[in-house]
């Protein structure tokens, strides 16, 4: 896995084969960790700093897709969700996101800051049970990003961290595979094993990991070297210009660009 | 890269149910024949249950948004028929078959693969999604040429459906070529899966009762020894 230094983007599986994709000059960047731990806090300080560097920045999240958020958000509520039809409605979602949002934004050479991307639904499978040949085949249509930082944390420090902050939520906790007594137990029992899966995925992706256990400021120093550094072996290779793009596509993405911030 | 996870649809299933599906193009007449199969079993005392394609309530919403604002891309549209099979199977088609009932499937997994891949998703890629589906009892296949398929559709109704011409695919700008050159692409797409899976074809040219009669036949040998739940004693008869 490349985490460092620039190549061409490559797909993790058989890709899109009807897609002509060209070059790809913008960076994907991702941002994975588990529920609470602070990822979207930590990508709103990114914004700014890389802005003020002059990149143009893109941000897309897990469940976001115009077409797919209200389906998924219903069907949560509903309770009607099985492994199998939670796994393709978020397989869905990023295949919306990917095609309409991330891939027009790397082509106009933005950076693309993923708030969770195929590896969470990776993990979340692992823990549900689905078979994780099956969720990996599933995404194999995905771009493989230039950058996984993973934000790093452990259960007891996730706890107190999700209490003060927007409290422990059904799905967050696990609920729905009965795994404790109680929420709080859920939520102990369920995270543990998430962070398991996470701590797996990133040995075998070479996730970038940063202690999340720190106070924000200092996780946000220490992402933004990471970034400084991939950026910097990125930009020591010589790039070919983007080529012209196509004039909607690109409004699509700076006015998506501008109402994430 | 990866090895292919081991697909349901290579072995018989385990339920003491029966699962019987209909392909073909759009105007290939396989619904009728599903209807007047279905009229037959129900009349014989079977318990039947129908479903159909792309009917759950799951991602009506998203289906509708996808196709009104031509939001829908090959993929999308691919994994989001995916939801609405899986959604269905787990509600309507494991519970009855576990019940020993007949299910009756208008459209199944080989509508996917042959009309996303003729859309351009990757052949190896959506066999993978829906290795979850258990393989049918009977799956028969009405083959029918592009003209005569036409010539019923537009029979019926004035406009042929945008998806279903394969308009989002570009081929033609007209929806009657557009029909005929993607339909052909679907067609070469279901002669491969016949070897493939085994599909039992119906030469869907012919007029409807010979055609039902040649269903009836087969449904008759699916159905040697099945002891379903009984309906009325007629259930029994072999």
């Amino acid at each position: 896995m490349p985490r460092s230094g620039r190549k061409s983007k490559s797909w993790y599986g058989h890709g899109l084969p009807y897609l002509k994709v060209g070059s790809l000059p913008g960076h994907l960047i991702v941002i994975e960790g588990t529920d609470g731990v602070g990822r979207s806090t930590q990508i709103e300080l990114l914004r700014p700093w890389l802005e003020l560097q002059g990149h143009a920045v893109s941000n897309t999240g897990w469940t976001r897709s115009p077409l797919l958020s209200d389906t998924i958000n219903e069907a949560k509520a509903g309770h009607e969700l099985t492994v199998l039809t939670f796994s393709l409605l978020y397989a869905a979602d990023f295949a919306d996101r990917l095609e309409h949002q991330i891939i027009p934004a790397l082509r106009a050479g933005f950076i693309v800051i993923a708030d969770r991307y195929m590896y969470t639904a990776f993990a979340r499978n692992m823990v549900m049970g689905a078979d994780p040949a099956w969720t990996r085949e599933l995404f194999g249509f995905a771009l493989v990003p230039d950058l996984v930082l993973y934000l790093e944390i452990d259960v007891e420090t996730l706890v107190p961290r999700v209490l003060e902050g927007k409290g422990m939520d059904y799905w967050e906790s696990g609920m729905h595979l009965a795994l404790g007594s109680d929420i709080f137990d859920s939520f102990g029992r369920y995270q543990g094993r998430l962070i398991e899966e996470y701590n797996a995925l990133a040995r075998e992706f070479g996730f970038v990991a940063v202690d999340a256990r720190s106070p924000v400021d200092e996780i946000q120093a220490s992402l933004r070297t990471e970034i400084a550094r991939y950026l910097g072996t990125a930009s020591a290779r010589p790039r070919p210009a983007p080529p012209p793009t196509p004039v909607r596509m690109h409004a699509r993405a700076n006015a998506r660009a501008r109402r994430g911030r | 890269m990866r090895p292919l996870p081991g697909s349901r649809l290579h072995d018989p299933h385990p339920y003491p149910g029966r699962l019987i599906t209909v392909e073909g193009i759009d105007g290939s007449g396989k619904s009728t024949q599903l209807l007047l199969l279905e009229r037959w079993l129900a009349s014989r005392g079977y318990r039947v249950h129908f479903t159909e394609w792309n009917s759950s309530r799951l991602v009506r919403r998203s289906m509708k948004r996808g196709k009104k604002k031509d939001l829908l891309t090959p993929t999308t549209f691919s994994i989001l028929h995916a939801v609405d099979f899986a959604d269905r199977l787990t509600y309507e088609i494991i519970p009855p078959l576990k019940a020993g009932m007949i299910v009756l499937a208008d459209r199944y997994v080989y509508t996917a693969f042959g009309r996303d891949v003729a859309r351009g998703v990757d052949a190896r890629w959506v066999r993978a999604v829906y290795s979850f589906a258990p393989r049918p009892d009977l799956a028969l296949y009405f083959r029918v040429p592009i003209d005569i398929s036409l010539e019923r559709l537009l029979a019926g109704r004035t406009k042929l459906k945008y998806h279903e011409a394969g308009m989002d695919v570009g081929l033609a700008t007209d929806p009657a070529e557009s029909f005929r050159l993607f339909q052909s692409r679907v067609l070469d797409i279901y002669d491969q899966l016949t070897v493939q899976f085994g599909l039992r074809v119906v030469d869907a040219t012919g007029d409807i009762p010979s055609q039902q009669k040649t269903v009836r036949r087969m449904v008759h040998e699916v159905l040697r020894g099945y002891q379903g739940p009984r309906g009325s004693e007629r259930a029994a008869e072999r």
